[in-house]
């Protein structure tokens, strides 16, 4: 039991980084930021879409029991496999709209703007 | 069959085996592959029913995922050791092993290395593979064709035949079309309909792939998306078998003279379709697993066995 409770204490401690909840890291303009995480988990990625200015990075988390992968459907970003609390950064530099699934489960989309 | 014969099967499987999980023995009777249980094949090599199923023709082993260490099953080199212990120790051993895909967890070079170790143990040498999505997510895509990719020259379709039944071995993982199904594409249907062109209608017909060829359950694709084209080529054919892994369990459909078939996994199971929030790995108590991982295998019957036959087998 005491594995059980330190795996769920750490799951907290991480889901309050990914949200990013801690307020200095936000800037003023809302979902826009300089670095943007974006959380694996469920079988979704969230939140979708996000919006980042351009130069910023971004980190997918996978929190799932399942592995993921993050692949630009126009061919600019892909991960490799991405196990269990294992992250993914991509840094965009130029404005536009990008697309991504999961080529492991490619029901999974997402979108990211960059500004 | 009724549940209460599926649990009594599922009880007599347990029996008969102490780890490693039940499996699915295929007998090829009236033209169709018919699935009888492999946990109670050993008691039925010497039966005069088990007499007439004639020799194994291949096995298929799907879903391996040597890498994965996770709740749903620590030790997936374990349960594929005990998998093999089981083929090897059929009295008859069968001409081929095919495997249906994920032989890795995540494509990594250290995981295709310790599968290919692990496949030696096999006393049935040939192997023919199809790789499944898990074994391609490397960023250049070339670990399992490295290792896999000569009998299809790097494509991932191919074909054989072997004791008069044709094999076709097809990739339905490589062109994903976002939140959609496996797709096999234009150019492999074009080579499996020049590879079928000239043959026989009563050649009985093999085919496999690691995502299902008919779809059973789309928003977790699990399915084919223009699999339609391909199985218009297949109808003509007295018999055709379609071997699929990727779901982690089994599930059959019988369509005229094709026989759908969803191998399990030799790692760990998948929920029902629709249960939970995706196609996770399912973790079951630990003395619940070996009855939902497991292999098929699959015979030709010299003399067609009757379908009440393959009903008591598998009570």
């Amino acid at each position: 039991m005491i594995l059980g409770r330190t795996r769920m204490l750490l799951t907290g401690v991480s889901m309050l980084l990914l949200w990013g909840a801690a307020p200095w890291t936000r800037s003023t303009a809302g979902t826009t930021a300089d670095t943007s995480k974006i959380v694996v988990k469920d079988f979704m990625f969230m939140p979708t879409p996000l919006t980042v200015k351009a130069g910023s990075t971004v980190t997918w988390t996978n929190m799932d029991d399942e592995p993921h992968t993050v692949v630009s459907d126009t061919g600019e970003f892909k991960s490799g496999g991405i196990d269990t609390n294992e992250s993914f950064s991509f840094k965009f530099d130029k404005p536009g709209t990008y697309h991504f699934t999961c080529s492991i489960h490619p029901r999974m989309v997402g979108t990211i703007v960059v500004q | 069959m009724s549940d209460d014969k599926l649990l009594v099967s599922r009880r007599n499987a347990l029996k008969c085996m102490a780890y490693g999980g039940a499996g699915t023995l295929f007998a090829l009777s009236g033209g169709v592959f018919t699935p009888i249980d492999l946990a109670m094949a050993r008691a039925y090599d010497e039966s005069k029913e088990g007499k007439a199923l004639g020799k194994p023709l291949f096995v298929q082993i799907s879903d391996t995922h040597i890498g994965f260490n996770k709740e749903a099953n620590p030790d997936v080199a374990g349960t594929l050791t005990q998998t093999i212990d089981i083929v090897n120790g059929m009295s008859v051993q069968p001409a081929l092993i095919i495997h249906t895909g994920d032989i890795t967890h995540l494509s990594k070079p250290a995981e295709f290395d310790m599968a290919q170790q692990m496949f030696t143990r096999l006393r049935t040498t040939e192997m023919h593979t199809v790789p499944g999505e898990h074994d391609t997510t490397d960023a250049t895509v070339t670990e399992y064709f490295n290792r896999f990719g000569k009998a299809s020259n790097n494509k991932g379709y191919y074909s054989f035949d072997h004791s008069g039944v044709h094999f076709i071995a097809l990739i339905n993982v490589l062109q994903f079309k976002p939140g959609g199904l496996g797709t096999l594409g234009a150019e492999q249907l074009d080579w499996v309909a020049a590879d079928l062109k000239h043959r026989s209608a009563s050649t009985p017909i093999v085919v496999f792939a690691h995502m299902p060829l008919w779809t059973i359950y789309e928003p977790w694709g699990w399915g084919t998306g223009d699999a339609d084209q391909l199985m218009s080529q297949l109808r003509r054919f007295g018999s055709v078998t379609v071997l699929n892994g990727h779901i982690h369990q089994i599930v059959q459909k019988v369509e005229g003279n094709m026989t759908f078939h969803t191998a399990r996994s030799t790692s760990y199971p998948q929920p029902l379709a629709g249960v939970g929030s995706g196609p996770a790995p399912l973790k079951v108590p630990a003395d619940q697993l070996p009855a939902m991982l497991g292999i098929t295998s699959v015979s030709v019957v010299k003399h067609p066995t009757s379908l009440a036959l393959n009903d008591t087998a598998l009570a």
